[in-house]
């Protein structure tokens, strides 16, 4: 489904990703870990379009398409979607108007009719419900005054209502508490399917323990450093960056 | 005989001197008010020092250009409204209003008011001198007169001077939208003064389309007693240069003054937001948000000031200046000023400028909304905070429209 080759990235002219090369097949989740500043964020940005982030290398294909050639909207429209590790408020922009603007852009984009705000409220409802989010959450402007479990939250929830095909979790987990996590990892676990795969960027063991992924990469130093099953995981608990850094250098 | 057309100031003073004696009303003051005029001339456009109050605006381009008095309207929409009161080119158009209870023309009733300064504003001066007409309303007391339209067409080669009193008696309520519209080259010179009596409440909502090529000059003085809340909104989109011009004093007690505006400008526009609140009197309240949304090479003023006089106690004031560059050449300049004289006060200001926001713009991108789209929410989400305090549904819904209008242009 994703396929990156060679993959090389800047920030104002600092070289962060340098050289990654990763295929999700369809229907698979894959994990990334690392220590910090490695390059996760970075290439989940990379991947959903953002321009500070300079692409100097390698390609992005998804389902065939070259993504790197893409906007934002239109890899959101193909069926990409980041649930941001530090979402961005929005004052004075509603959270129900801005998810059903999102919705109906990305069907418009699929040649589906828009939902008017009553459907929309309608499946908005039924989806916080699932989550166990509270309906007030729908009114507030978006992620201004949240904590950081809801704003997490409302990236999951926004990932469950777009619906998408490939979704890029950055650090989705962290600061939840293990209720939190397990509603995080039912939102994916949702969407879960043969069309469906997800690239998980995290710290911690235990979010893989309800999502458990098909494979585990490292990134380290701007590239993957090692994959593996889901027992890799367990290994990086156990033994830390540390052991694994030496050992691939 | 070909009369040499006079331009600028001494254009405006030979329409005075040729309506000598048929002016309706206070000769006298007429005649102050010219003197004053021919000293303090257009700023700008007139030699000599310009006042600190004209430091960002200047009148120049009128300088060199005469107006008439009269021209064929140009045609624009009327709201379809119950109470509305159309006035083109400065005259009142009876086949176009309706009747409207407490109205009179400026034309039979002449009133200049108490609260203005024509000797020390040049374009009060310049109203003083050439008002013919202008809309005289009086809400008596306790009377909810509802929601009254007050239009204003500029018709092209003319300059307006028109002269409203706007008078509501205690507790009584009335939602007064003003629309500037009009076709080519033209100046609109209106002066209103407004009385708001103990627990009266005054919501006048001022929405300003003009043409791009005329030149918007309005001062507005306010004076609100014991109890009463003057609640005010300007949208200025159109005009070449605009200035607005808002005087305010809380004359009595627990007195409420909201002024709140907008400014959306592109190509080489200029507007000018110039308030004076002054509270004379203890526990007032002050509340001021201008937003400016600027494109093109367009230039936004904000200057603001807050007076505090001695006695008044538990002063609650507040202003906030806030302007958005969509392009680079845009400039804003905003000059704050608190001047207080009493000690039991809470007074705030401020002012931000920045551009839309990159991280907010891909956030919205990121979830599949177009750029134009992401934009316009963001440039929307910035004007809510000013225009939410605009609860008449039917004025918040004429200046959505025509914020979504002018953001239309822009695309």
């Amino acid at each position: 489904m994703l396929d990156i080759h060679g993959l090389t990235a800047s920030i104002g002219g600092k070289a962060i990703l340098k050289g990654i090369d990763l295929s999700v097949p369809a229907g698979e989740i894959h994990a990334i870990m690392g220590p910090n500043g490695s390059g996760k964020s970075t290439l989940g940005y990379v991947l959903a379009g953002r321009e500070d982030h300079s692409v100097t290398g390698g390609t992005v294909t998804f389902e065939g398409r070259d993504m790197l050639s893409m906007e934002p909207e239109a890899r959101a429209a193909a069926g990409l979607f980041l649930a941001f590790q530090a979402p961005i408020e929005l004052p004075g922009v509603n959270n129900a108007n801005f998810i059903r603007t999102a919705l109906n852009a990305v069907r418009r984009a699929h040649g589906e009719s828009e939902l008017d705000a009553v459907q929309f409220l309608k499946l908005a409802r039924a989806e916080l419900k699932r989550l166990a989010m509270p309906d007030d959450m729908l009114k507030r402007n978006v992620n201004v005054g949240f904590s950081g479990g809801e704003k997490k939250r409302n990236e999951v929830l926004q990932m469950t209502l777009l619906r998408p095909r490939f979704a890029v979790l950055d650090e989705t987990d962290s600061g939840l508490d293990i209720d939190a996590l397990k509603i995080v990892a039912d939102g994916v676990n949702a969407l879960r399917g043969p069309e469906f795969s997800a690239l998980v960027i995290t710290h911690h063991q235990r979010l893989l323990d309800h999502l458990v992924p098909n494979r585990v990469h490292v990134l380290a130093g701007g590239r993957i450093v090692r994959s593996g099953g889901p027992e890799l995981a367990k290994e990086l608990e156990k033994s830390g960056y540390g052991a694994m850094l030496a050992e691939a250098a | 005989m070909n009369a040499i057309l006079e331009t600028g100031a001494a254009g405006f003073l030979a329409r005075y001197e040729a309506l000598l004696g048929r002016l309706p009303g206070d000769s006298t003051l007429r005649a102050a008010a010219a003197d004053a005029f021919r000293t303090l001339g257009l700023p700008g456009a007139t030699r000599g020092r310009r006042a600190e109050a004209w430091k960002y605006t200047t009148l120049q381009p009128l300088g060199g250009m005469s107006f008439g008095s009269s021209g064929p309207p140009p045609a624009i929409a009327l709201p379809n409204a119950a109470a509305r009161l159309v006035f083109a080119g400065g005259a009142f158009r009876a086949d176009l209003s309706t009747s409207v209870p407490g109205f009179a023309r400026f034309a039979d009733q002449p009133e200049f008011g108490e609260l203005s300064w024509p000797d020390r504003d040049p374009m009060v001066a310049l109203n003083t001198m050439l008002a013919e007409d202008g809309a005289v309303l009086t809400i008596p007391n306790d009377r909810d007169a509802g929601i009254v339209f007050l239009v204003h067409a500029g018709i092209d080669g003319t300059s307006a001077h028109p002269r409203h009193m706007i008078r509501l008696g205690r507790g009584a309520r009335l939602t007064l939208m003003e629309l500037f519209e009009g076709e080519g080259c033209y100046v609109h010179n209106p002066v209103s003064e407004i009385h708001v009596a103990d627990g009266a409440v005054l919501t006048h909502v001022r929405m300003q389309t003009e043409s791009t090529a005329a030149f918007h000059l309005a001062t507005i003085y306010a004076a609100i007693a014991e109890g009463g809340t003057y609640d005010s909104f300007t949208l200025n989109i159109g005009g070449r240069i605009t200035r607005t011009e808002v005087h305010t004093v809380l004359d009595g007690a627990g007195a409420v003054a909201h002024l709140n505006g907008a400014q959306l400008l592109t190509g080489s526009q200029h507007a000018d937001f110039t308030s004076v609140v002054r509270h004379a009197a203890p526990k007032g309240t002050s509340r001021q948000t201008v937003k400016n949304v600027l494109a093109g090479q367009s230039r936004g003023v904000f200057q603001g000031r807050i007076e505090v006089a001695r006695g008044a106690q538990g002063t609650d004031g507040y202003q906030m200046n806030r302007a958005l560059l969509l392009s680079p050449d845009a400039e804003i300049d905003t000059k704050p000023e608190l001047e207080i004289f009493a000690d039991d006060v809470k007074c705030s200001h401020g002012a931000t400028v920045g551009e839309l926001d990159p991280e907010q713009l891909f956030y919205l991108r990121s979830r599949g909304i177009p750029d134009s789209e992401a934009r316009a929410i963001l440039v929307r989400a910035f004007l809510a905070e000013a225009l939410d305090p605009v609860t008449n549904d039917t004025a918040r819904g004429l200046l959505e429209d025509a914020v979504a209008r002018w953001w239309e242009g822009q695309a």
